[in-house]
């Protein structure tokens, strides 16, 4: 094994952890919605919150790193430029999550003062992070960048994959530094906020994500290079083809300018095109493989990622983007709802596919097909979907009868939280999130008890299958 | 055939990469022009200094911000560079107590409180005339009142800090947002 791989699995162990840390401070959160008295003044829904959002980029983004740490040695046959640094970097990483959590918890907020901003929370959704520790990611992401372009350059080659993921990394790494401004004019700080969140999640991660599954279709099920590669440009010029101006369904209602509804409304109505084409792929290559696959669970994972990237991302998207709709729908928990089920479907799962190829692959054996992987694989599928069921019940109660009807006012928005269709909804996402939970520990469970050496009579069938 | 030849895709990819890019970046630089202060849809910091409403235009069918006369808050007339202090203070406030991650401004934000992008002309505020209005609104950051299913935690808002809040408010109140909300008070109005 490389050095590299040694450090990816590092990482992913880390991504895992940091999974759990959202799944903890999510449930909490949810709790607010219940109890709206809970913990007042003490730890109030804006730290619990904030955890719980900056877990989720956190353990997507070191689950991104991971496999890429993992696959790149592969992919080159060579140690990975400058891995010394990275080994460093990975602690240093670790530390400052550490060191902002402990201060998200513990100091909470500050005074109006740049110090604040320096030192213990920027307030912006997302990158609420200190600017220091903001300027620690990007040393993070550098040095990424640096090893990834100076393996390829040491190699003196590359791979169709490798330069889709190498081009991708460059604009990833600039649009972060939109993490520091802080404009008084709300308008421009939310039109570049957006620059940031949409360029990323529904952009720049979408390919990173797309290079990590081509590169997981090909360790996984043997898929042909030309094939993986072709679909991942076809995917690459619809997602950015699409998702570049897509960036306009956050321009509706933010201050700009009303061609902003026709070009928004246009272009991420068009987004689900390129998942609709990753779900076709999937059930073609699923059907001609008749389910089957040496690496059950990571097939699994994968094809989840395809159908709950379409749905999540794509089918709950469009269900909400045109601006008829979103006049009423913008800022309920019919966002919340779409949010919960796209960076499940586009990433979450994904992740997890990795994890699974990964930990067959560092193991000596392939013992992966118990019965605990199919139960966290239901449960936290079940889950997710009963979270977005009932948060858009939630968000949809509150479209028609606190936007449309009830007239948009502070009045509105109170007398909503006591509806019955609100509330109920509130319950079952709150339940939802522990079947989500408990099929996070059956995830960690099996992470750590699967492939060992003497479950390694279940190899030969399934390899004879998958093959 | 063509379509079997990866380099036939990646040229594709190429292509429509580099074009909305372009068209992007001159979207953007037409539409910061147009979302800055003073320009056609946000009004300048001095606007706090002005009547504010918020009513349905019959000719554009939607509900757009109108600016009406002087109409000061606590009770002083902000120089276009006292306005512009107070606006950036207010920010400060609004980023340091981490505000957007219960609220949300222009529907962003976290749903898990009311929205503040009309918070200055929202009925429950704004059947107190101006200068009340900013004093109450002061005081309700300063010590928070529980309101129905919501109480907002006490976060040690300063007095100072608060009038820029409320600065803030007033001024955001009056940005043009193609409609959102709609229908906004219309029950109330009936």
């Amino acid at each position: 094994m490389y050095r590299a791989q040694r450090l990816g699995l590092k990482y992913l162990t880390a991504s895992t952890v940091m999974f759990g840390a959202m799944v903890i401070f999510g449930l909490i959160s949810s709790i607010y919605f219940v109890r709206p008295g809970f913990l007042l003044n003490t730890f109030n829904f804006s730290t619990a919150k904030i955890v719980h959002i900056n877990g989720l980029i956190i353990w997507l983004l070191m689950g991104f790193i991971g496999s890429i740490y993992w696959f790149l040695p592969q992919e080159l046959q060579c140690e990975v430029e400058g891995i010394g640094l990275a080994e460093i970097l990975f602690w240093v990483f670790c530390a400052a999550v550490a060191v902002v959590v402990a201060i998200f918890i513990f100091v909470q907020y500050g005074t109006a003062s740049e110090f604040s901003m320096w030192f213990i929370n920027q307030g912006r959704k997302y990158v609420e992070a200190p600017r220091w520790a903001a300027i620690g990611i990007v040393v993070v992401a550098a040095v990424f960048a640096y090893n990834v372009i100076g393996t390829a350059i040491k190699a003196r080659r590359t791979t169709g994959i490798l330069t889709v993921l190498i081009a991708d990394l460059i604009p990833l790494l600039a649009l972060y530094l939109d993490a520091f401004p802080e404009m008084s004019n709300m308008s421009a700080d939310l039109f570049w906020w957006w620059w940031l969140v949409h360029l990323w999640v529904e952009a720049t991660w979408e390919v990173l994500i797309g290079c990590i599954m081509a590169w997981t279709l090909i360790h996984l099920v043997d898929a042909s290079r030309r094939v993986v590669e072709s679909w991942l440009y076809v995917e690459v010029a619809l997602v950015l083809g699409t998702g570049i101006l897509g960036l306009g369904h956050h321009y509706f209602w933010i201050g700009t300018p009303h061609y902003w509804l026709a070009i928004g409304g246009f272009f991420s109505a068009l987004e689900p095109l390129p998942l609709l084409g990753m779900v076709v792929h999937a059930v073609y290559d699923a059907g001609e493989r008749h389910l089957q696959a040496a690496n059950r669970p990571a097939f699994y994972w994968t094809l989840a990622e395809a159908f709950g990237n379409f749905i999540g991302a794509g089918v709950w998207g469009f269900m909400m983007t045109l601006p008829q709709i979103n006049l009423y729908s913008h800022g309920t928990q019919w966002t919340a709802s779409h949010g919960h089920f796209a960076f499940w479907g586009a990433y979450g799962c994904g992740v997890i596919a990795v994890l699974y190829l990964v930990v067959e692959r560092s193991r000596a054996s392939t013992g992966l097909d118990g019965r605990a992987w199919r139960w966290s694989f239901a449960l936290l599928n079940i889950g997710m979907v009963g979270m977005a069921g009932a948060l858009l019940v939630a968000g949809m109660d509150q479209a028609f009868f606190e936007r449309a009807i009830g007239g948009s006012t502070w009045s509105a928005f109170l007398s909503m939280q006591g509806r019955p269709w609100y509330n109920q909804s509130m319950w079952a996402r709150l339940l939802f999130g522990l079947i989500f939970a408990a099929g996070y520990a059956v995830l960690v469970y099996d992470l750590l008890s699967i492939a060992k050496p003497v479950e390694a009579r279940v190899r030969e069938p399934l390899a004879a299958a998958g093959a | 055939m063509y379509s079997h030849d990866p380099s036939f895709w990646r040229a594709g990819a190429i292509a429509t990469t580099v074009f909305m890019s372009i068209v992007l970046a001159a979207l953007t630089i037409d539409t910061l022009r147009q979302i800055s202060p003073g320009g056609p849809r946000v009004p300048s910091y001095s606007v706090i200094n002005r009547a504010v409403t918020y009513e349905y235009d019959q000719q554009r069918g939607e509900y757009v911000p109108k600016i009406g006369g002087e109409e000061l808050i606590f009770d002083h007339k902000y120089t276009p560079q006292e306005a512009a202090a107070l606006i950036a203070r207010g920010k400060l406030v609004i980023q340091s107590r981490a505000c957007i991650d219960c609220h949300t401004f222009f529907g962003n934000g976290a749903y898990y409180a009311p929205d503040l992008t009309r918070a200055w002309v929202d009925p429950m505020w704004a059947r107190y005339p101006a200068r009340k209005r900013s004093d109450r609104l002061a005081k309700f950051l300063m010590d928070p009142l529980r309101l129905g299913a919501r109480a907002m935690p006490n976060l040690h808002i300063g007095r100072e800090e608060a009038e820029a809040v409320v600065a803030y408010l007033k001024w955001i109140s009056s940005v043009d947002t193609n409609g959102f909300p709609d229908r906004f008070g219309a029950p109330a109005a009936q």
